[in-house]
């Protein structure tokens, strides 16, 4: 049994009907073909998934795309605006804060969210700030770096 | 433009990455692709004595069940094994894609069903009913050993996969000798590799042309290929195998996996292109381990520090199949780097390959170096403990003296170039060394636990030379190849073997053509990882790819370059000895003014109007690199605990790496694998493990029950380095993935025992947990 769902995906709304057991990242990546966002795990540990509902950093992987219904979801895929990376997209690629990429959609939204609620965050607060976002490559310091980087830019 | 190499440019991978265009394996999606879930066994070891498939197989949108006798009876093969030690006596017992009649691990795969949608193929597995009767079950290595353990497989007694010994020099003679022998049993445990990307795997079988496609997330497609064609009896000339956008590897995406067999298996017989993509549950239990010995070691020493001998025996736990590359980890890739970096005249170790009801272990990042170098500088720690001497005296009275033609040791190993006290001298100072030393009297007077830790290493890689590789029983050349082609615009496009999955090297790849043939870097655009693109190559691991696939493309390039000059010769009326070549101009000596760029020179080749007489239009090389010996990249780290006199957490407060991986191409690159190399080394110390019970069961299943380090676990590290090239390859580049996570778990270990010597704790299992140094305190205190 399908049941309609609206949710506006990066500014555009999506009126579909879905099984009520379809997660919100398989939504995404498989009923939009939006696969910037990506499954690194089953249990909410490594935040591959994160996106932002109503601007908020959450975990698609735990959400039912039924519950994203009338809603604004922002991807990986949406930050960048008419052709110019976010800052934190530019400052990922200007300090190395990634090597195979897995990880980084959802490190960018979580930075995202970090940022809107601490424009002028400490080394600390970001390490603590990314904790429920796992990175295998790069051993976090460019990372740090990226949003420190970022953060800078934001503030002009 | 000769600029280029050395300089930190940024990466161009970055920008499909950043913004969710780069498409890995699960992001792939064929016309009529259909979904394979996979049924595995929640035994360690059991008889299968019926498998139900008829309620799976009337589920909605199922395609098809099947069990490893479907897989057989249509004539697919057993997993090879494509690494045979010699003088071993190595069995490699039957490893069915699909468990036949027995199951020996949990997770060993017994059905696959294929169904229109993921979410009904995992609903379709659950409906597939096996009834199993469960068999004795051994996890543990050394006890699999003994008499009366549970047998694994009738072609391996006692479960031995294999005996293998090295030895140098008189090691009985120098345990004579000693004044001082130390002792110490190590447990290098199991560690889960834990890439970001799970694995998966997409095949489109063509019936029409018996051909298949396989992407697959691999560091090595061209050998997958090779063992494709084996496993699944379709010739490689028919075969494509594809490595897109891979999510990081670490080893765990070397091998040649069952599901790689499972996917081209079900796309034939269901007609239609069928993925697969594992959960993270199944990757814990799924994807190869890494690490697993137990070490009994002994090292022999004079008074004065000096290092006699060095005797090991070791139990490598293998799992229950023998993977891919997993008997060449505990033997060549260890065993061989006994010496470390000391001038150790005498060892040898007994290493033991052991089968148990484990998920199968292979090569994880480091393979086989981490458990060297740990035994090697744990036991230096211990040596110097026993003398009273400071460890980094110790090390200094037996460091093997700076070398650039090459330095053979106990095991037969001839090391490239080194200069082990520069890198050493270099982090004490970075460090400051003797200054932490007065910060820890005074912690210590203070009632703080501090601990410094320090570890000298070196590692070898760069793998390897063809004829060694044969030698060791690898069952491959370890060559690599790159073609290098100009098109008639100027644009150049590379074809390499070897497969990058996260390491950056389409971008220090086109800095090395960028530098050889002054094209502007922009320029060059570089293929990897499909097989029907590239020529044939071994792949991405062993820290090979810069210093064995650059050594290819260096000398793609220069070929290139040699064509180049004699069409420029020609052009210019001149001959070949008169032509100059700089920043990608050729001209007369001595008339710079009148050039020919590569361009021109590319553009005649190619419109071939005006060659010279008989050669060849086109300007393009191909190469095969067989390096003459393997790289040794060398090191010292030093690393600074404290631990919490409450909850005896151990808190990292600093860390200096020095790393000298020879001539660097982008520091940049180089910096960020040493980071990453250095908290996956830090987490095994630290926090990671994977546990079985006595029944075979996966307690860290998940990563809600594996610790993978975090951000905030780690202060900013410091980072500096030496420069000593390797003579192995043209461009002098060593390989820099794999020192960190060698050089870290020592230091940070070490570091941790130094802060509880007060406590008379010399041994504590890693993962040095707070409730395991409670534990060790508190033993040692009653005793």
């Amino acid at each position: 049994m399908k049941v309609p769902v609206s949710v506006t995906v990066n500014g555009v709304t999506h009126a579909v009907e879905v099984e009520p057991r379809l997660l919100l990242v398989h939504f995404l990546r498989e009923t939009l073909g939006l696969t910037g966002t990506n499954v690194g795990c089953d249990t909410s540990q490594c935040g591959s998934c994160t996106v932002l509902i109503d601007g908020e950093a959450v975990k698609s992987c735990t959400v039912l795309a039924v519950q994203a219904d009338g809603r604004q979801v922002t991807t990986i895929e949406g930050l960048a605006r008419n052709g110019t990376l976010h800052p934190l997209q530019e400052a990922f690629w200007e300090k190395h804060g990634l090597q195979c990429g897995f990880c980084t959609p959802g490190m960018i939204m979580t930075a995202v969210d970090l940022l809107a609620r601490n424009p002028n965050p400490t080394e600390a607060e970001i390490r603590h700030g990314l904790e429920g976002n796992l990175c295998r490559c790069t051993g976090y310091q460019n990372i740090v770096a990226a949003v420190q980087h970022a953060a800078a830019r934001m503030k002009g | 433009m000769a600029t280029i190499f050395g300089t930190p440019v940024k990466r161009r991978e970055d920008p499909r990455l950043i913004t969710g265009q780069a498409k890995y394996t699960d992001d792939l999606v064929e016309p009529g692709m259909v979904h394979m879930a996979v049924v595995r066994s929640p035994y360690a070891h059991a008889r299968i004595k019926r498998i139900d498939t008829s309620k799976a197989a009337q589920m909605p949108g199922v395609l098809g069940v099947f069990t490893g006798k479907d897989m057989q009876a249509a004539g697919m093969g057993n997993m090879p094994c494509a690494w045979v030690v010699p003088n071993s006596d190595t069995k490699t017992p039957p490893y069915p894609a699909i468990a036949v009649d027995t199951v020996r691990y949990v997770g060993n795969a017994v059905a696959i069903v294929v169904a229109t949608d993921r979410y009904l193929a995992r609903d379709a597995a659950d409906a597939v009913q096996v009834d199993y009767d469960p068999l004795p079950v051994v996890v543990d290595a050394v006890k699999a050993t003994e008499a009366g353990a549970p047998q694994l497989h009738a072609e391996a007694p006692k479960n031995l996969a294999f005996h293998w010994k090295v030895s140098g020099g008189d090691v009985e003679a120098a345990f004579k000798q000693a004044d001082v022998v130390v002792r110490e049993t190590i447990v290098n445990q199991r560690l889960v590799p834990n890439a970001m990307e799970p694995r998966a795997a997409l095949a489109r079988y063509d019936a029409a042309t018996d051909e298949v496609t396989l992407w697959v997330t691999s560091q090595n497609p061209h050998i997958v290929r090779f063992l494709l064609g084996l496993t699944t009896g379709i010739p490689e000339n028919r075969v494509r195998v594809v490595a897109p956008e891979v999510g990081g590897g670490f080893g765990s995406k070397i091998p040649h996996y069952p599901e790689d067999a499972m996917v081209v298996f079900a796309s034939k017989m269901v007609g239609r292109p069928v993925k697969w993509t594992e959960t993270r549950s199944e990757n814990y239990k799924a994807t190869i381990h890494g690490r697993d010995h137990v070490q009994e070691v002994e090292l022999a020493a004079k008074k004065d520090g000096t290092i006699l001998g060095l005797r090991a025996k070791v139990w490598a736990n293998l799992g229950a199949y023998l993977s891919t590359a997993s008997t060449g980890v505990p033997t060549i890739l260890h065993g061989l780097m006994l010496s470390g970096v000391y001038t150790i005249k005498n060892i040898h170790e007994d290493v033991y390959g052991v089968f148990t009801n484990t998920t199968p272990v292979d090569a994880y990042r480091g393979a086989g170096r981490p458990e060297a170098t740990f035994l090697v500088e744990r036991m230096v720690d211990l040596l110097a403990r026993e003398l009273s001497m400071d460890p980094v005296e110790v090390r200094r009275k037996n460091l093997i003296p700076p070398f650039t033609d090459g330095y053979t040791v106990a095991t037969g190993l001839v090391y490239d170039t080194g200069n082990y006290q520069a890198a050493l001298d270099k982090a004490l100072e970075l460090a400051d060394y003797q200054g932490l030393r007065k910060k820890q009297a005074e912690a210590r007077a203070a009632g703080k636990i501090m601990g410094i830790g320090v570890c000298t290493y070196a590692e070898i890689c760069g793998l390897g030379p063809s004829s060694v590789a044969g030698a060791v029983g690898f069952g491959g050349g370890l060559w690599e190849s790159a073609i290098v082609r100009f098109h008639p615009s100027g644009k150049v496009t590379v074809m390499v073997g070897v497969s990058p999955h996260g390491q950056g090297e389409e971008t220090t790849f086109a800095q090395i053509v960028a530098s050889e043939l002054g094209v502007p870097i922009e320029d060059v655009q570089v293929v990897h990882g499909d097989t029907a693109q590239t020529p044939m190559g071994w792949g991405t691991y062993g820290s090979r790819t810069t210093a064995v696939g650059g050594g290819a493309l260096a000398q793609a390039a220069r070929k290139v370059k040699e064509k180049a000059r004699a069409v420029a010769a020609h052009l210019l009326e001149a001959s070949v000895e008169d032509i100059d070549y700089a920043d990608g101009k050729f001209f007369v000596k001595g008339s710079p003014s009148k050039a020919k760029t590569i361009q021109d020179v590319c553009l005649m080749a190619n419109v071939a109007w005006n060659l010279p007489k008989g050669m060849e239009p086109g300007l393009e090389a191909s190469a095969f690199f067989d390096p003459p010996n393997f790289v040794y990249p060398f090191g010292a780290h030093i690393a600074v605990v404290e631990i919490d006199p409450d909850t005896y957490e151990v808190k990292l407060v600093k860390y200096v790496a020095v790393d000298d991986c020879g001539k660097v191409i982008n520091p940049m690159i180089v910096e960020g694998q040493i980071h990453g190399g250095i908290v996956q080394g830090i987490g095994q110390a630290l926090w990671e493990g994977a546990r079985y019970d006595e029944q075979g069961q996966l307690l860290t299943g998940s990563m809600m029950d594996y610790v993978v380090p975090k951000a905030e676990f780690f202060p900013k590290f410091e980072l500096g380095a030496t420069e000593t090239p390797t003579t192995v390859n043209a461009l002098g580049v060593k390989g820099i993935g794999e020192t960190g996570t060698i050089a870290s778990t020592p230091a940070v270990y070490n570091a941790v025992m130094d802060a509880l010597a007060p406590f008379k704790v010399r041994k504590v299992d890693m993962p040095l947990t707070p409730e395991r140094i409670w534990r060790a305190i508190r033993d040692a205190q009653r005793s």
